[in-house]
């Protein structure tokens, strides 16, 4: 079977530094991969390369396909959403027309209604705040609010930036309780990147753990979990 | 926390769309109001003062094309009157040399702002913020001596003279009151059209880009497409504004289309909010109004006035004319909302 996402080789530079020294990555269709490691390691610059938003070399298949080189909106085009690092809220816009602006894409007027209210249904609080600046939403809600905006585009592939980032614990588990329900009943394919190893491990099938942008040890979730050193660095237990 | 019966949920959503409703009333009714007020005026003041109201409207035109490149989309320029002096000019050889009449001298006008705006929109993608501003405040500083260059075409420093437009079908108006109120209808009808776009896809897009570049690019938007259409859409609005202001003012010179020019603009569409519709309005009446009153307070120093008005306008009002209703507005509105 081809993966869904397939990374091979990847180097990614910041002007003349390098980001990323060839890491090797894939996602399975349907499946949930996490991304792992320390502050600096690489993990939002590897979001970055499958979008097309900084200078890469290698190779980044999507469905079989090269997207290496594309444009970012072209990879949206393709299916991939992402949620960045920071949430990404239009501020200025209403929680409804930052909905609105996932679907940019999309023509189907009826479906992108139904998915509105798909998305209303995961994340009742921002229907509540359907017409509030978007900018003045909590974290949570702006990160509910990132998500559903991704989920809008109807992809086949989510790339999640740290959506753990800053929220309360509660809160955290109630998104990646939703975030595993849209993988279920959606069918999205997911590359998240998290510092919650613990909660990522459990979402997720599969983990890479990055540092300084080299892929040190991957395999599925179970395994890896028992592992000394990284429950010692990563798992705190 | 409280769990609200189904009842009660119906009940406040209910209040809350009679209140909606309520407040899109008033808000048409001022609208309206305005209107109704707007084409009153010219038959309450002088000739002299409609043409300084019909200056106005043209001046607003300009600044929503402006408001909607830098206010909307975010782009910062410093040299939106060259696109003005693209449609007085058009306008200007449409009539002198070809005897067009000028009512056919708007669309050409307004084509070739959009034109020449999506063209300076392509390279200034790769520019932001300052480093925009100085390269379109290049394009202001240019202007007049581009326009004295091709004095073949524009007659150089000695400007163009047209005809003063002769008031159509018989109507017992003067020739100001029929400018005035022609340039309202072309007003009208660009605003409304402002609007609707900016309600739209369209207007989402530039916000998004605006707010957040790379987020707007991940969610397909295509930012190569949409940076530039603002610029034309701007260049377009500034290029009727030309041409109406050449119809107006019956004389086109390229001194009149330098730096200062844009920066007033500029000027004009923050006092008024850079990021809203009707702000355009305030805009062109502080435009053409404030340095009449700096000259009535003080002939001797009309500029120190000129300044202090503008300091005191940004601490009164740092969002602008427009941010400053809508400010009282949502107070007001939230008193009716503690009320029910
Ligand atoms: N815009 C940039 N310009 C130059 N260097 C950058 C830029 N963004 C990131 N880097 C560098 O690239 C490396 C990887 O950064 P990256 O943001 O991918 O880390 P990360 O794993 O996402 O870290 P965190 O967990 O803190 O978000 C770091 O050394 C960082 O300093
Ligand atoms: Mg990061």
């Amino acid at each position: 079977m081809v993966a869904m996402l397939e990374l091979k080789n990847v180097e990614a530079f910041y002007g003349p530094i390098r980001a990323l020294h060839g890491i090797s990555l894939s996602v399975e269709q349907g499946g949930i991969v996490t991304v792992l490691g320390a502050n600096g390691a690489g993990k939002t610059t590897t979001l970055r390369a499958i979008c097309g938003m900084i200078k890469t070399t290698g190779s980044i298949k999507f469905e079989g396909r090269e997207i290496f080189g594309k444009l970012t909106e072209s990879v949206a085009r393709l299916g991939i959403a992402h949620v960045p690092e920071g949430r990404g809220t239009f501020e200025k816009l209403t929680t409804e027309e930052n909905l609105r602006l996932g679907a940019f894409t999309r023509r189907d007027r009826n479906a992108v209604a139904e998915d509105m209210d798909r998305v209303y249904g995961y994340f009742p609080v921002l229907a509540e705040r359907r017409e509030q600046q978007a900018g003045t939403l909590s974290g949570g809600e702006q990160q509910m609010l990132a998500i559903g905006r991704a989920l809008m585009l109807r992809p086949r592939l989510m790339l999640l930036d740290e959506p753990s980032f800053g929220l309360a614990p509660m809160i955290v588990q109630e998104i990646f309780r939703i975030m595993r329900s849209i993988n279920e009943n959606d069918g999205v394919s997911m590359l998240l990147v998290e510092q919650n190893a613990a909660l990522a491990m459990d979402l997720a099938d599969q983990a890479f753990l990055l540092e300084t942008g080299e892929v040190v040890m991957s395999g599925d979730t179970k395994t890896m979990k028992e592992d000394e050193s990284i429950r010692t660095s990563y798992l705190g237990y | 926390m409280a769990v609200d019966t189904i009842e009660e949920k119906l009940a406040t959503r209910h209040a809350q769309s009679q209140l909606e409703a309520k407040l899109a009333f008033y808000k048409r009714i001022g609208l309206i109001g305005l209107i109704i007020f707007a084409v009153a005026l010219p038959f309450l003041v002088s000739d002299f003062r409609t043409f300084q109201f019909t200056r106005v409207l043209y001046i607003s035109i300009a600044v929503l094309g402006l408001n909607i490149l830098s206010g909307y989309n975010g782009q910062f320029s410093l040299g939106h009157g060259a696109f003005i002096a693209l449609g007085a000019y058009v306008a200007a050889i449409m009539m002198d040399r070809w005897g067009v009449p000028y009512y056919l001298t708007i669309i050409p006008a307004g084509l070739i702002g959009f034109i020449f705006g999506f063209l300076i929109g392509l390279p200034a993608r790769r520019l932001e913020g300052l480093y925009l501003a100085l390269a379109t405040f290049g394009l202001a500083l240019a202007t007049p001596q581009i326009l004295k260059k091709f004095e073949i075409i524009t007659m150089g420093v000695q400007g163009i003279v047209v005809d003063k437009p002769e008031v159509p079908f018989g109507l017992p108006i003067s020739q100001d009151q029929w400018l005035y109120f022609f340039t309202l209808m072309i007003l009208l009808v660009l605003f409304w059209a402002a609007r609707n776009l900016l309600r739209a896809r369209t207007g989402r897009a530039f916000v998004a880009i605006r707010d957040h570049h790379m987020a707007a690019e991940s969610m397909g938007v295509n930012a190569g497409f949409y940076k530039p259409l603002a610029f034309a859409i701007g260049g377009a609005y500034a290029g009727v504004a030309g041409a109406l202001a050449t119809i107006t003012i019956q004389f086109v010179a390229p001194d009149s289309f330098g730096v200062f020019l844009s920066i007033t603009l500029l000027v004009g569409s923050v006092i008024g909010g850079i990021a809203s519709i009707g702000g355009a309005i305030f805009g062109g009446i502080a435009i053409v109004f404030i340095p009449n009153v700096a000259e009535e307070i003080s002939k001797a120093a009309p500029w120190a006035i000129y300044g202090v008005i503008l300091i005191l306008f940004m601490y009164a009002m740092p969002s602008g004319i427009m941010g400053f209703i809508n400010m009282l507005w949502r107070g007001y509105v939230k008193r009716l909302l503690t009320r029910t």
